[in-house]
């Protein structure tokens, strides 16, 4: 392990660490009041985009060279650029709100020896900082005394890691006792790591100085500790001193920017403006040369426009220079204001919608990430943590084995076993022992709440789920007060010591504690853990076969599995053990391992007491979510740190993969490279004989095994990556999740990770989209996610609804803006060919302004309301979203196609204009505005068009759109200043004018519907063929219904194709490094028909008969 | 889930009692607009719907058309090109040099007219390819200093006619100094034919573009001259020729009002026309023409729009036809499940 930089902090020593740490001010301010404008500005314009009109806007500027006033480009450059720079300037005055509110907070702090009210901004490493009860801490603290006597106090760690239980901290040993008074005047120095962000890691020392010597050096774990923003709960003070203070603190470090994402539709939207930027620097180019040449030749014989025989040097950039400026406009400015603008609207829709709230908890799904919705559309590969994703991770205790008796195997619960009622009220020893270690092998803390229920905070579901079993079973966990538990049973109360207690990891796979029962001075080791961690360290003599087979058939159900076991030890073993414990925890150098090692010592000859089996229950909904969103053509991928046969029963009892014979799961194991690479191998030629067979292939792999292939056989795992539609993954730790995501981007696929824990973040934040679920193991995932749903089986309406509908809306609007600004530029470029290919704009300043922000905007805007198919008929044929996914909405060749629109159109309006108003009606400003009219008439026809549901908003927008550029028009043609003075009042006047513009929407619209309505009718995509069926009650809509079915809870469990590995290679030591408080390895299942034939029910629907 | 199950059930306290109603409060209003429940009406392209469209369109169209193109026929013009013939043919080999040479450039012209033609009778000029809408022409002007007095000196867009002799020019400009310079006197049987030159220019550019105080001063000055000279006493907003002529075309083809003749003409009236060739049109090709015409209610003689709307008409009857009969012929139900290729076969996509 590196650790190269250390701290030490000179406790209650105001000089000595005043300079060397920084002080506690908090910042997250990106801007100060003098930097926020240049640094805001150099931002904006690092955009390309910005840059680009910039320098457009700047041409302006030069009076030769452009064709309009310039504020036809400042202005809403100036706005838009403003808009950003308010948004960025009020986020940061509320950072600096909030920064302030906890900087400016009073605090308690040691200052010469007196405790001072002092700032929490002003606390220096060092400092003894002084909590009450439900106070926020300022800092990271090393604790030094409480108010309790055994020197313990309760935290609520929800804003660090979203935790709601509640958490113990102890001082440590050496200031164990220390008398309030002299805490002020305590002295001493802690050695520690630099900052980092481990919430779950803190080794240090610490010693202290006369008078309080100690001569030990006494270690200090994250258990001393309280970290910021924490809250102290159920303990009337506490003091600490500071470790780590402001932007160095565990929370300061952790923060952090996360990469902005990119969705699809943006880069295809960035591949399209390029490819108009260089059709336009190619327009720019000929005209430019076009515009030379005519100058030569024909505009020196135009004596009229008095050409100078000789130019400046730059003459001849002046041209291309003011078609650059011309045709400036092709790239609309709008669009990135208006896709930010529609991209929050679809967040709002999600963070609105009903029909994602979590009912149980009120939870509402939200959108953390507001621009990349449209992604969402276009998933291919799902990769889904299992435990509190798939499963509700509410454990219930089911059956149990003890001493080889099995109990609730008829009725599934043996809670409701009369056979161990009775033992349990007959006194059994066997039954007793067993419940005792349900009871207190565990870290959970008993609330006394005001009526006088006990609540029980517990950091794991299986540790929760086994001590609400006890109480039913008349074992109450009644208190724990320091170190001692009090336990009624029955009618008697016993009390035990907690001696020790031998922590959870992941690699232990086990926690044990030692106890000391109060009455008689025993002292007893209890245990409970994985089968494999606990049934080899049995007692010699012990027959474990009876257990062995109750895990495998608990394992069959799916039901998560633990032994429980026990040991009596003798006071002088104990003695000697807990010395060396204490000589482990006291290292700084590998300290988990080390503390491992020690607790092996005593975790051997193990009386096994029996099993427990715990239910972890499927979510509702999710093997219908899972069966939509595979017909929708997304594979999964589930990635879970569970056991293969536990993984593989949830995967049969979600409709994941299939049973045979229908589907086949292929294994992909082995320790060795070489056997790794063997198995691959025939997988991989598996699975490619199979290809064209419609079987459901999958196939399994563990961490060991993917850790091989990952790092050898990558070419080969990428290959089996395409090929395989369904693959399950276990035993895999964060990094290797975050890994498979990679390797699927890598591909150019399109990822979703969803996950609940805080195992699951790396890889929710390395996918294209990270979902989270806001469940029971806090909000860490929610919190790192771009959305948070309150169950998996939203992932449905949040893909095939919100996600479909975003991706079609941006693809309508991004495309519309291309179209409606080339439509305007392609006039503009066929006007210079009859004005001598010199540059002169048709329209004048004030309508090229409004064109963009005013005309065509709004109208488009409102397509955020456009459904194309009804949210049921898209949850019916959840096959549609083949559309998004492919990205057949917004693609090169949909592009083509609004582009022959526009030039098609502004040939239209070019041609009749011209005509139409020509000879002695050929004044510019009534051409300009004749042209002008046709473009906004034909833009609500071509929006009417393209929409798909009409609803009052839309009809507002659209039509009143159009009187709205009337109004416009009138007033600007009232001002006589406004270069088209009265011309508005005189067209509008004309019947000329009126039969041109009907003229132009019937020649522009007449050829595209007619062309629209042949693809609708003889060359339908399904898109259109499931809008005929929709809207005309075809018998489409009653295939298959997806409704959910009642679901009986067990039935029997299929054979499984594949033999899985029966005995564990003791080499293998999993991977995982689950936070020490999820333990989730300890296998789960849930119990399920796997047979659940699709129903065919045939719904009636209820249509929406609003059509023609 | 309501504040009151949170509340009421004994097991919720602690942090749990103080996070639901919070969490509660976080849930969204319910309202068709945020739920996109918003009732809809979703029109499909049904054959019926479209074909009667199109029927519409070509119902309406073609009397639209038929009625525009009378309209247009019904307009009597007389279109005489002369600047070939104004010139004698002795100088027909250097025609800029003629025009440029002062002297006497008086050219007659007769016309005879064809139909009756009512009055009152437009008068325009029509010259043949000159780019009024150049940007460097179209941009050589200053509204200011046409507008009022006061901004006589307002001449920076005017370069390069924007001073001669260190004094500014009123009007200034390109378009200003380039005014069309060609008069013409009509006589009818010998007798003189009175051209109303009052009120051919826009009112609004009269009363509030070109101002009553503002005269022109050092105008053609300069060391070329451009076309016509503006009599100095009188106002621009009463020099209706110039404001005319500084309505810029859009088209290098175009008309520009003359005059207006207040009486009727006969069929076969002869008219004489005794013009003065003074505007060069040589150095650049440009054609001059001399038109009288009448209106209707869509201007002026423009086949155009009659056309272009029998046409689109048309159009339209034969797709509507067409597409009659493809739907007779071969109907097609809409919204058929078997177009969906993944009824056809499960499982593939």
């Amino acid at each position: 392990m590196l650790i190269t930089m250390k701290r030490y902090i000179y406790i209650n020593d105001d000089e000595i660490s005043h300079d060397l740490y920084c002080d506690n001010r908090i910042s997250n301010r990106k801007y100060t009041l003098l930097n926020f404008l240049p640094k805001n500005l150099w931002e904006q314009f690092s955009r390309f985009m910005n840059q680009y009109f910039l320098l457009i806007a700047c041409l302006q500027l030069w009076p030769l060279i452009t064709p309009v006033n310039p504020a036809s480009t400042w202005g809403p450059l100036i706005f838009i650029f403003a808009v950003s720079a308010t948004k960025e300037a009020w986020d940061d005055y509320n950072r600096y709100l909030s920064d302030r509110k906890a900087n400016e907070k009073e605090v308690w702090v040691v200052r010469q020896g007196i405790r001072k009210h002092v700032q929490a901004q002003d606390i220096h490493v060092g400092n003894i900082v002084w909590i009450r009860e439900n106070d926020e801490v300022p800092c990271d603290l090393v604790l030094l005394g409480s108010s309790d006597p055994q020197g313990v106090c309760y935290i609520e760690t929800a804003a660090l890691d979203g935790e709601t239980d509640l958490k113990t901290r102890v001082i440590p040993s050496a200031c164990m006792g220390i008398e309030y008074e002299l805490l002020h005047k305590i002295k001493g120095v802690i050695e520690c790591h630099s900052p980092d962000k481990d919430i779950r890691r803190f080794d240090a020392n610490l010693r202290l100085f006369p008078p309080f010597l100690d001569n030990d050096l006494c270690p200090l774990t994250i258990t001393n500790t309280i970290l910021q923003s924490c809250y102290l709960r159920n303990t009337e003070w506490a003091c600490g001193v500071a470790v780590y203070t402001g932007n160095e603190t565990k929370l300061g470090m952790s923060r952090g920017i996360p990469e902005p994402k990119l969705t699809a539709v943006d880069a295809t939207i960035d591949k399209l403006t390029g490819a108009i930027f260089i059709f336009q620097i190619v327009v720019v180019i000929v005209l430019g040369i076009a515009g030379n040449v005519w100058k030569d030749t024909e505009a020196r014989k135009q004596w009229y426009v008095h050409y100078p025989m000789e130019g400046p040097w730059f003459e001849l950039l002046i041209i291309p220079l003011r078609f650059e400026l011309l045709c400036s406009i092709m790239i609309p400015i709008s669009i990135k204001v208006s896709l930010d603008l529609v991209k929050s609207l679809y967040a709002k829709f999600i963070d609105w919608d009903n029909k994602m709230i979590d009912q149980e908890t009120c939870t509402p799904s939200h959108a953390t990430n507001t621009a990349i919705s449209e992604d969402l559309g276009q998933v291919e590969y799902i990769l889904t943590d299992k435990t509190g994703t798939l499963t509700e991770n509410k454990m219930i205790f089911r059956r149990c084995c003890i001493n080889g008796v099995f109990y609730g195997n008829e009725s599934g619960d043996a809670l409701k076993d009369a056979e161990l009622i009775d033992a349990v009220s007959s006194g059994s020893a066997d039954v007793v022992r067993f419940l005792t270690v349900m009871a207190i092998c565990n870290t959970v803390i008993p609330v006394k709440s005001k009526s006088g229920d006990i609540l029980y905070k517990a950091q794991s579901q299986d540790e929760d789920a086994l001590v609400h079993a006890a109480v039913q079973l008349h074992m109450v966990f009644v208190n724990r007060n320091a170190n001692i538990l009090e336990i009624k049973f029955n009618a008697s109360t016993i009390q035990y010591e907690v001696l020790e207690t031998l922590e959870f990891t992941s690699d232990r796979k086990r926690m044990s504690v030692v106890v000391k029962n109060c009455q008689n001075g025993r002292i007893l080791l209890l245990s409970k853990g994985a089968d494999e961690a606990i049934l080899p360290y049995a007692c010699a003599g012990q027959q474990t076969r009876a257990f062995l087979e109750a895990v495998e058939q608990y394992t069959q159900l799916g039901l998560r599995t633990l032994c429980l076991a026990w040991r009596e030890l003798k006071e002088d073993e104990y003695r000697e053990w807990s010395l060396l414990l204490k000589e482990a925890s006291s290292t700084l150098v590998d300290r988990e391992w080390r503390i491992a090692e020690v607790c092996q010592r005593l975790e051997h000859d193990l009386e096994i007491l029996g099993v427990t089996a715990i239910e972890d229950r499927l979510q509702d909904g999710v093997p219908e979510t899972i069966e939509t969103l595979r017909k929708a053509g997304i594979n999964f991928w589930m990635l879970t740190g569970d056991k293969q046969n536990t993984a593989i029963q949830i995967a049969l009892s979600c409709n994941f993969i299939s049973p045979e014979p229908k589907g086949q799961l292929l294994s992909i194991d082995g320790r060795t490279e070489d056997e790794v690479h063997r198995s691959l191998e025939r997988v991989l030629l598996t699975m490619r004989i199979t290809m064209s067979e419609p079987k459901d292939l999958a196939f399994v792999v563990d961490g060991w095994a993917l850790e091989i292939a990952l790092k050898y056989y990558r070419k080969a795992f990428t290959e089996l990556a395409i090929l395989s539609r369904t693959a399950i993954c276990c035993r895999v730790t964060p990094s290797q999740k975050a890994q498979l995501v990679e390797l699927l981007k890598s591909c150019d696929y399109r990822t979703l990770a969803i996950g609940d824990g805080g195992n699951d973040v790396r890889m929710i934040q390395q996918a294209d989209i990270g979902v989270g679920i806001s469940g029971r193991e806090g909000l860490q995932a929610a919190r790192a996610a771009d959305y948070s749903i309150g169950k998996f089986r939203f992932l449905k309406r949040l893909i095939l609804v919100h996600g479909r509908y975003s991706y079609n809306r941006t693809a309508f609007l991004a495309q519309y803006s291309f179209y409606k600004s080339l439509l305007i530029c392609f006039i503009q470029i066929f006007f210079s060919f009859i004005s001598g290919v010199s540059g002169t704009s048709l329209f004048n300043s004030v309508s090229l302004m409004a064109y963009n922000v005013f005309y065509t905007s709004i109208p488009v805007l409102v397509s955020v309301l456009d459904k194309d198919l009804g949210e049921e008929t898209v949850m019916q044929h959840p096959q549609i979203l083949f559309y998004c996914q492919a990205g057949r909405l917004l693609n090169p060749s949909t592009f083509a196609g609004w582009f022959g629109r526009s030039l098609f159109h502004a040939l239209v309006v070019f041609v009749i204009s011209i005509n139409a108003y020509a000879y002695e009606k050929s004044e510019m400003e009534e051409v300009s505005m004749v042209a002008l009219s046709g473009c906004i008439w034909l833009q609500v026809f071509v929006v009417t068009l393209e929409t798909n549901s009409f609803t009052t908003l839309q009809h507002i927008a659209i039509w009143g759109n159009l009187v709205a550029f009337y109004l416009i028009n009138w007033i600007f043609s009232a001002v006589p200043s406004s270069g088209m003075y009265t011309i508005m009042f005189r067209l509008c006047r004309q019947p000329s004018y009126w039969t041109t513009v009907f003229l132009i929407v019937a020649a522009g619209m007449g050829p595209i519907l007619a062309l629209k309505y042949f693809r609708y009718t003889y060359r339908p995509s399904k898109i259109n063929t499931l809008q005929q069926a929709e809207r005309m009650g075809g018998p489409i809509l009653s295939i298959g219904s997806i409704e959910p079915q009642p679901r009986s809870l067990e039935k029997d469990v299929s054979p499984l194709s594949i033999t899985l590995p029966k005995n564990r290679n003791p080499v293998f030591e999993p991977l995982l490094s689950d936070s020490p408080n999820t333990r989730r390895s300890f296998g789960s299942g849930t119990p399920f028909d796997f047979f659940q034939s699709p129903s065919r029910l045939s719904l009636s629907y209820a249509r929406n008969c609003k059509d023609n | 889930m309501s504040t009151n199950t949170a509340s009421s059930s004994s097991a919720a306290a602690g942090s749990a009692d103080a996070s639901a109603p919070r969490r509660n409060s976080k849930r969204p209003k319910y309202s068709r607009f945020t739920q996109q429940e918003l009732p809809a009406c979703k029109p499909i392209l049904t054959p019926k719907w479209v074909i009667s469209a199109f029927l519409l369109v070509s119902v309406v169209f073609i009397p639209i058309g038929v009625a525009s193109l009378f309209a247009s026929r019904d307009v009597v013009e007389i279109v005489d090109r002369y600047e070939t013939d104004c010139i004698p043919v002795a100088n027909r080999t250097d025609k800029v040099k003629y025009i440029q040479s002062s002297g006497n450039n008086i050219c007659n012209r007769t016309l005879t007219v064809p139909k009756r033609m009512k009055h009152p009778i437009y008068v325009y000029y029509q010259l043949d390819n000159f780019y009024q809408n150049h940007r460097r022409y179209v941009k050589s002007r200053s509204d200011a200093q046409l507008k009022s007095n006061s901004s006589a000196g307002d001449v920076s867009s005017c370069k390069p006619e924007d001073m001669a002799n260190g004094q500014p020019i009123v009007p200034c400009g390109l378009i200003a100094w380039s005014l069309f310079n060609d008069t013409y006197n009509f006589s009818r049987n010998n007798q003189g034919l009175t051209v109303n030159k009052k009120g051919i220019s826009w009112k609004s550019d009269r009363e509030n573009k070109f101002g009553k105080d503002v005269y022109p001063t050092n105008f053609q000055k300069g060391t070329l001259q451009g076309g016509a000279i503006l009599n100095s006493s009188i106002p621009l907003s009463e020099q209706e020729d110039l404001i005319v002529w500084m309505r810029t075309a859009a088209l290098p083809t175009f008309r520009k009002l003359y005059g207006k003749i207040e009486v009727d003409l006969q069929a076969n009236d002869i008219i004489q026309v005794v013009l003065e060739n003074n505007y060069n049109t040589y150095s650049f090709n440009g054609k001059k023409k001399l038109v009288l015409s009448t209106t209707s209610w869509l201007g002026g003689k423009n086949d155009f729009l009659g056309i272009a709307y029998l046409t689109v008409g048309g159009l339209c009857f034969v797709l509507a036809l067409t597409f009659t009969v493809v739907y007779l012929v071969k109907p097609r139900r809409l919204g058929d499940p078997s177009y969906l290729s993944w009824n056809r076969n499960p499982g593939g996509r």
